[in-house]
């Protein structure tokens, strides 16, 4: 009784804030203001719908179905209800971790047994009408970098979308992913090789893209992107006007409704760490077939995809070509389990003459969606002639809102 | 005499140029491609697209004839899981209107197309960006701490809201609104289609209401929980979920729990949404005599759903007649 007695006290309580909060939005708030408010508004009736549910089950009657949750224990302040309310104007934060383990022998790049791989942070908010912003920390086991950081204009004229920052390039599809969203727990041999390794082409730059529909349902889209010319072990630059600039070209059709193809084209240029006359040239070709039936999207898709890297580096003398390139696939079985597979050949940017290739075959685990467990055996033959086995594990865990990723 | 140059500087320039060449062919590239036109635009008529179908079927009811619409999720789609093809930026980038759900509902893949269509009208908080949950009414929107060993829930509360006349019409009227502060010479237009359809709405609630009364309180249990607007309307008491927590596949000791619950209460129908494997509810189903109905969420889900009116009226005719047996 006397629980009821406080709850008895505590809805017109309520009931004032609400009327209160309403009167004092009549004001001529901006569109902003009212908006939250309006979303105060819902997370106030919504409590009163609560509080007035539990005073109806208290004096016996029926319980009005309002809430279908756990009943709400002792009641909160309003101000910490929701989860929407506390982050106000906060930027989306997430942590995701990547952890690893290795068991096997790889001399030629040899691995830690275990290792906090990476952590990496996100920051992620609308900056104002015209743009968003987001940054990535990666807090290696060495120090702190910032993965990407960058404004997104998102207000431009004539269908154009500008990013500005230190961002992953277009160059390819690998190129642009972050660890925790690629389908292995290593990258292809190819980005090691001749894309400048982990961080791959990842440096301060501009970017512009459209998109246009082309014949046939056609989806096209250019990007073009200028960079400072600093991405460790690809490019370096000497000087200020060693810029590096990065072009790619991209084809998308759905060839059913759960089958589609998506062909890119990518060009990248910049200088060497020899020096300014040094140029290095990279030619790419991807391709990536999905399947993934609309109504079982969880429990089945299968993703073929390949990428073909040519790269043409300017030495003392004359120049060093090599190609590289991987090819995988991977099939959701159901739910929880994904299997898959690689296979890299690939030639060394500095030393045409050494090609290492490798194969490996993958299994994921997804106890939730925000967790995920990977297998990885890994088998490469080094060109110095040394074979290396390993058996990798990955455990990748995720918290907070982390935005989604471009398809 | 303009001829004569230092051989340094000749280098410098011949460098320059080759390094300004690829360059400007890159960063000009989306322009040149500007110049190419797009296809014409439907003439006169604003074009809506709606994140689902459900709120296509809404619009296309207030907007008829004045509006082409356009929806990206198809009814049979799961609206959590939509994947972000870039065909669907072709879409966004003709829409002068978008209609979504809101709630973070389709959180995993509208904010990157909408960031990547180009389109200023659409951003958030732009005229025309249109999210419905602001016109209807929320339930479970959690009152403690949210933590995802909750599974995945939705902190701002349930966005299978628009399983409710009530909030059909809510986001019609919202949605006629909008149109006409978008087009005010067809306001009228707008606001009459919104009256009929208000109209319609309120007879086809008193038959589905009719045909559910002799089945009210009637205990189910639904794979998500995807019903509790519709539950609360039509007097479903939703006792479990086949998911032990909200985006969690069901497990071998949570099912077993279910099963036994079923029997303790008498459950007799388990409702799956279309996008959900039926493995798990049949062998329930065969354990505790339930029939399994697969109750479909939006507009689309089957062929002959193409409204948002044949939407209950399939929904509850499955449901009595499951009920019924």
């Amino acid at each position: 009784m006397l629980r009821l007695a406080r709850l008895r006290f505590r809805a017109p309580v309520v009931f004032l804030l609400i009327v209160g909060l309403w009167a004092f939005g009549g004001c001529p708030l901006r569109a902003q203001e009212s908006g939250q408010m309006a979303a105060q508004i819902k997370a106030l009736e919504a409590r009163l719908r609560v509080l007035e549910a539990e005073v109806q089950a208290l004096k016996g009657g029926p319980a009005a179905p309002a809430v279908a949750t756990a009943p709400a224990p002792a009641p909160l302040p309003v101000y910490g209800g929701s989860a929407a309310m506390s982050k106000v104007l906060n930027p989306d934060i997430s942590v995701i971790g990547d952890f690893l383990g290795s068991a096997g022998r790889n001399s030629v790049r040899p691995v830690p047994a275990l290792e906090m791989h990476e952590t990496e942070v996100g920051f992620q908010a609308i900056i104002d009408p015209y743009a968003r912003g987001d940054f990535f920390l990666t807090f290696g086991e060495q120090g702190v970098g910032l993965e990407e950081g960058y404004i997104t204009f998102t207000a431009l004229p004539a269908g154009l979308v500008a990013k500005a920052g230190k961002f992953r390039s277009a160059f390819g599809k690998v190129n642009t992913l972050h660890n925790h969203i690629l389908p292995w727990t290593d990258r292809p041999m190819m980005t090691d090789n001749l894309v400048g390794g982990e961080d791959g082409i990842n440096d301060a730059g501009a970017s512009l893209t459209r998109a246009f529909a082309g014949p046939r349902n056609l989806f096209l889209e250019a990007t073009g992107q200028i960079f400072r010319g600093d991405s460790e072990g690809l490019f370096k630059s000497s000087r200020k006007s060693d810029l590096a600039v990065v072009g790619h070209l991209r084809a998308y059709k759905d060839l059913s409704e759960s089958t589609n193809l998506d062909i890119g084209g990518s060009y990248a240029r910049g200088h060497n760490e020899l020096g300014s006359s040094f140029l290095t040239n990279l030619y790419g070709i991807d391709a990536t077939l999905r399947w993934k039936p609309l109504r079982r999207a969880i429990y089945h898709s299968f993703l073929a995809r390949s990428e073909f890297v040519w790269s043409n580096r300017e030495e003392a003398v004359g120049a060093q070509r090599a190609f590289g390139f991987y090819t995988s696939g991977e099939y959701r079985l159901n739910r929880r389990w994904t299997v898959g597979g690689r296979y890299d050949r690939t030639g060394r940017a500095d030393n045409a003459a050494f090609t290492d290739s490798g194969a490996s075959a993958l299994l994921t685990y997804w106890p939730s969606e925000f967790s995920q467990i990977r297998w990885q055996y890994r088998f490469a033959r080094y060109a110095e002639k040394t074979d290396a086995n390993e058996l990798r594990l990955q455990f990748l865990f995720s918290l907070g809102a982390h935005g989604a990723h471009p398809f | 005499m303009l001829k004569i140059r230092a051989p340094q500087s000749a280098i410098r320039d011949s460098e320059f140029i080759v390094l300004a060449k690829p360059f400007w062919i890159c960063l000009s590239l989306p322009f040149i491609a500007v110049m190419a036109s797009e296809p014409a635009r439907a003439a006169g008529k604003l074009n809506v697209v709606a994140s689902t179908t459900d709120m296509a079927a809404l619009a296309q009811e207030v907007g008829g004839d004045r509006i082409a619409v356009e929806s990206v999720a198809r009814g049979y789609q799961d609206p959590h899981y939509v994947e972000a093809k870039p065909s669907y930026l072709l879409l966004l980038r003709r829409a002068d209107l978008l209609v979504l759900v809101g709630l973070e509902l389709e959180m995993g893949w509208l904010p990157p197309l909408s960031t990547q269509s180009g389109n200023p009208k659409i951003q958030v908080g732009a005229s025309g960006y249109f999210d419905a949950s602001r016109f209807a009414q929320i339930l479970e929107i959690p009152t403690t701490v949210v933590t995802r060993a909750m599974g995945d829930v939705h902190p701002l509360g349930n966005p299978h809201y628009w399983l409710e006349p009530e909030n059909g019409r809510r986001i019609a009227r919202g949605i006629a609104g909008k149109l006409a502060e978008m087009r005010p010479q067809d306001a009228a237009y707008f606001q009459q289609r919104y009256q009929a359809f208000d109209q319609k709405l309120k007879q086809a609630e008193q038959t589905w209401e009719a045909q559910m009364r002799p089945f009210r309180g009637r205990k189910v249990v639904t794979y998500h929980n995807s019903w509790p607007n519709f539950a609360q309307r039509f007097g479903l008491n939703v006792v479990g979920y086949v998911e032990p927590r909200p985006g969690i596949p069901p497990g071998p000791a949570h099912t077993v729990e279910l099963i036994g619950l079923m029997k303790r209460e008498g459950v007799k129908v388990i409702l799956v949404e279309p996008y959900f494997d039926l493995r798990t509810p049949n062998s329930i189903a065969a354990a505790t005599g339930a029939r399994v109905v697969v109750l479909m969420p939006s507009v689309g889900g089957e062929k002959q759903i193409t409204d948002y009116f044949k939407l209950f009226d399939y929904d509850i005719k499955l449901l009595t007649d499951a009920f019924k047996q």
